[in-house]
């Protein structure tokens, strides 16, 4: 399972050559991977639904804790046949439906839905929360990337940036909550959580959170919004992450979790509210869609809120529909996006204003399609009716609450019936006051992709004893078999009466009530969009106004800041404690006296001096004093690098300040501020001077860890020289941090001073002189012969 | 100091074998940006091999004595200051010839490559070894994987301060790439 996942990846990373060789084959090539994951997971089904799950675990940091484990339940086996089975399905129709030519597009695509299938895999396989997390957080940054694109229209960036901020903000509540759910449990095994659940007020918490990021994956009500705007992607793409895989990755983490904490009122009653309000909202809104894609984005919409209400249930009947649905929600509504790409690429438009008669020139897509909606709309003979079937049934049979529920779920229904014939109409329709369409062919490869999801819709109705053993064993978890099996048929019962029911009332709705007139109209202060639009708003100000008022843009404001805090902090410290000054020598070295007087000679004078260069060359005098104090110490290597440094850093200092006016300003504010800024310098200085001496009154000879750097220091790094030992042995890896940050700092500052010139262009980049300027520009070609 | 593209083309005749392919110093014309020192341009020139050599010096002897990638770093980082403050961002475009970026980028690469390189001889990252080498002249010769750590500080370090030299030093000067000059005089007034 593990070498499956990472087949995947190795797959991604191969196909973007084949792409650029050799165009949207590429795709074909990626199929294999989740092809042969989806034979594989089918090979080894028995062993999942067993009840002994296959588990597989990879030490990740064993020192921590962690690891990757893979486990194949019942569950996981469900997701896989839509992950795998529906990916090799896009995957294959995505390379006649990509442009031939592109094969930079073609190379991007594959490569990111290989991911994306790859990090599917390994969530629903995850058993360990951190890892789950990871691969959760994987579909979202491949999401971004497959619907931003080539990121060149800006609607494709809003969209993508939208679908990454909102299923970011849950992921991280998620893994917040996860992390609470691990320890309060003790353990980051999934299954070991399930099967001892913790309880108290962090697991509410948790719990809180883990839903958090459920709903803004799965598209609930209020986060909703995020995923009709994401249809501005491919549609193989969206068939893919959109309608099969990612946005199950909500569901799918409510149904791992739901069978221990389903009786939780923390976790079934937000479950089971937003999912019903999603479920209305959703069909509602498609009512009024002109956009095939987008019809059908909040069609799915209303279905995962149809999922989320059967999971939130909670009983074994809940169960078995939440499964079927689930199996049942992918294949309809991949094959119907896979119909939308067909109609959009093959008949130039995908707005039902605009389609007329095409149910006559693609008679064998058009019976495919209907399929599809058929199994949407609930009716038989396909596994869509099966799954709704038991949905009522569960909720029916059950107490007030599912009672009531279960009237919110029959009037979601029935307007999913509305929506499938308004698609229907809408798609295939021969419109009385428009021309048919030109007759184009729709594709043979492309309309068999679309056979294999629908007719497997109508395969697994008529015989699904093959799938009962994955659903009876998902339900199984929440409690006892009551003795229901799936089947097409169970007699009259009140079930089949309410079907018939929103059957019937789908159908006079749609025909009487007059579509346009009724509804998807939503006030504008109640669009979920408005309300993100305006998060995103007031957190840019917010940004603004935090870095406004800490970033004044002073160095003296600054360091003035530091240095208060410098003293303050520890200096309550110092006052609260008991701190004696320990037995003080005046000096150890007569050579330290005029130095130090000359350092603070220097360091006097430089607040008196007018000119800046005078006071930079007396700060220089004090850095050089330091240095002799090193040397007079004895520290040969500290006083080397001092001196060399405090050279350097004049130098840079001489090169700043000739852009500068010569002397300092004569205003008479700044020069009272000076006498400010000296007061606060001095302070810290004084402080920092009595700390040091505080300090070394309590520390007796030489620590512990100087002892062993010196004894060691010959055996272990060869050197003598222990300075150079801990710099580059004992303490190397702080070295290669430091080193690391005067890289960025240097190129940070290039950009930072080279970018003006650019900015400006032309001017100032080649001066006439022809001195400097060169240097940035001809550094690394051989300089001009002169003569 | 020049290799001329087409020198190794082009048979030079035995009389010009010792004509110098490049004027010592600069001449006349070319430009400054500020007034030309001919004692500090061939006091420049000629301290230039020297400290580069100490500060080789100083690499290699760190492990013993005073001195260590850092400084080693620094004091050949300062004979190209000492160039630049001689003869202005002409003379340093004329000797610098291979872009600092690069050598500050070689330089992190070698550090970490380093670091990294006994994770495939299973020992931890970072461990270092001692090699003692006997040569026929020179007698005991210690070399410890550590010395590499230190070329890479060393040469990260001469690229960063080149790289300062290109951006604060040549691209704050007068008529420089980084300066608005028309505002610098609003602001002086």
């Amino acid at each position: 399972m593990l070498v499956a996942i990472l087949a995947h990846f190795a797959v991604a990373a191969v196909v973007p050559l084949i792409a650029r060789r050799y165009g949207r084959a590429a795709f074909v090539v990626g199929a294999l991977a989740p092809a042969a994951t989806l034979v594989y997971a089918l090979f080894r089904g028995g062993e999942a639904v067993s009840g002994a799950p296959p588990l597989e675990t990879l030490a990740w940091a064993p020192v921590i804790g962690l690891e990757f484990t893979a486990r194949l339940d019942e569950l996981s086996l469900l997701l896989i046949l839509l992950i795998s089975g529906i990916g090799a399905v896009v995957l294959v129709y995505y390379s006649r439906y990509a442009k031939p030519g592109d094969h930079r597009t073609a190379a991007r695509d594959s490569a990111l839905l290989v991911t994306f299938a790859g990090a599917m895999l390994g969530l629903v396989l995850a058993d360990d929360v951190i890892s789950l997390y990871l691969f959760w957080e994987l579909t979202t940054v491949c999401s971004f990337l497959l619907v931003g694109g080539d990121g060149v229209a800006k609607r494709l960036r809003t969209s993508a940036t939208q679908a990454l901020l909102v299923t970011t903000l849950g992921g991280l509540a998620m893994l917040l909550g996860l992390i609470l759910l691990g320890t309060a449990a003790g353990t980051m095994r999934i299954s070991e959580i399930l099967a001892a659940p913790p309880s108290g007020g962090i697991v509410t918490a948790a719990l809180m959170l883990v839903l958090l990021g459920a709903l803004t994956k799965s598209a609930q009500v209020p986060f909703h919004p995020w995923l009709p705007s994401a249809m501005v992607a491919p549609t193989p793409v969206s068939a893919y992450l959109h309608a099969a895989a990612m946005v199950k990755a909500g569901v799918y983490l409510v149904a791992r979790f739901s069978p221990a904490f389903a009786d939780h009122p923390a976790w079934w009653i937000p479950i089971v509210v937003c999912g019903l309000w999603t479920m209305l909202l959703g069909g509602f809104r498609a009512l009024r869609q002109y956009d095939l894609k987008t019809l059908l984005a909040y069609g799915t919409i209303s279905q995962l809120g149809f999922l989320m209400v059967m999971l939130g249930s909670g009983t074994w009947m809940s169960a078995l529909a939440a499964g079927t649905l689930i199996l049942a929600h992918g294949l309809f509504k991949s094959a119907l996006f896979l119909t939308v790409g067909i109609i959009d690429k093959r008949a130039g438009t995908r707005d039902i204003r605009e389609l007329s008669g095409l149910g006559r020139q693609w008679r064998v897509l058009t019976t495919l399609a209907t399929f599809a909606l058929l199994s949407m709309a609930g009716l038989p003979p396909l596994l869509g009716f099966i799954g709704k079937e038991v949905a009522l049934e569960a909720l029916f049979e059950g107490g007030t609450v599912d009672r009531v529920v279960g009237v919110g779920v029959a009037v979601g229904s029935v307007l999913t019936v509305v929506y499938s014939l308004r698609f229907l109409r809408g798609a295939f329709g021969t419109k009385p006051d428009m021309a048919p369409s030109a007759p184009v062919p729709c594709g043979r490869i492309m309309t068999g992709m679309v056979a294999v999801p629908s007719l497997a819709g109508l395969a697994l109705a008529i015989v699904p004893d093959v799938i009962e053993p994955i659903e009876a064993g998902y339900a199984d978890r929440y409690g006892s078999d009551p003795g229901y099996h799936l089947a097409l048929w169970h007699g009259i019962t009140p079930a089949l009466m309410i079907s018939v029911g929103i059957v019937v009332a789908g159908v006079l709705v749609h025909r009487y009530a007059g579509v346009q007139r009724l509804g998807g109209h939503i006030p504008a202060p109640l669009r979920a969009q408005s309300w993100y639009g305006r998060s995103i708003d007031g957190l840019e100000a917010l940004a603004r106004g935090v870095t406004g008022r800490i970033q004044v843009g002073s160095l003296p404001v600054y360091l003035g800041v530091i240095l208060t805090t410098l003293v303050v902090v520890p200096g309550a410290g110092l006052v609260a404690g008991d701190v004696g000054f320990g037995e003080l020598r005046l000096f150890d070295n007569w050579l330290q006296v005029p130095i130090t007087l000359l350092v603070l000679i220097a360091a006097g004078t430089s607040l008196l001096a007018r000119r800046r260069l005078t006071a930079v060359l007396l700060a220089g005098v004090v850095g050089y004093g330091i240095g002799a104090w090193f040397v007079v110490d004895g520290g040969a290597d500290l006083a080397l690098a001092q001196f060399l440094v405090e050279t350097l850093t004049l130098v840079v200092f001489v090169f700043v300040i000739r852009r500068f006016p010569p002397r300092f300003s004569e205003d008479k504010a700044y020069v009272h501020g000076r006498w400010v800024k000296a007061a606060i310098a001095g302070t810290a200085g004084t402080f920092v001077a009595v700390l040091a001496v505080l300090y070394s009154g309590y520390t007796e000879g030489m620590p512990e860890a100087s002892r062993q750097y010196i004894e060691r220091a010959e055996d272990e790094t060869g050197a003598t020289n222990v300075v150079n030992a801990i710099i580059v042995d004992f303490r190397a890896f702080d070295t290669i941090g430091e080193i690391t940050v005067l890289a960025v700092a240097a190129t940070g500052g290039a950009s930072l001073i080279l970018a003006r010139s650019r900015r400006r262009g032309g001017s100032g980049e080649r001066p006439a002189t022809g001195g400097s300027g060169a240097a940035d520009d001809t550094a690394g070609e051989a300089p001009e012969v002169r003569s | 100091m020049s290799d001329r593209p087409d020198d190794a083309r082009k048979p030079v005749p035995w009389t010009e074998w010792d004509t110098p392919r490049e004027r010592w110093l600069m001449t006349e014309q070319d430009a400054y940006s500020w007034p030309r020192s001919m004692l500090l341009e061939v006091l420049a020139r000629v301290l230039f091999p020297t400290v580069l050599v100490f500060s080789v010096y100083l690499l290699l002897a760190g492990h013993n004595n005073a001195g260590g990638g850092f400084s080693g770093g620094l004091v050949a980082a300062l004979a190209f200051v000492l160039r630049y403050v001689a003869g202005g961002s002409a003379e340093l475009s004329m000797m610098v010839r291979v872009r600092p970026p690069v050598v500050i980028g070689t330089g992190l690469a070698i550090a970490v490559l380093t670091a990294l390189a006994p994770v495939l001889l299973g020992d931890p990252v970072l461990a270092s070894a001692v090699w003692k080498l006997h040569l026929p002249v020179l007698g005991e010769l210690k070399i410890t994987s550590n010395l590499l750590l230190d070329l890479g500080v060393y040469l990260l370090i001469i690229g960063v301060v080149v790289d300062l030299l290109r951006t604060i030093g040549a691209g704050t000067e007068v008529g420089g790439p980084g300066v608005d000059d028309e505002e610098l005089e609003e602001e002086r007034g």
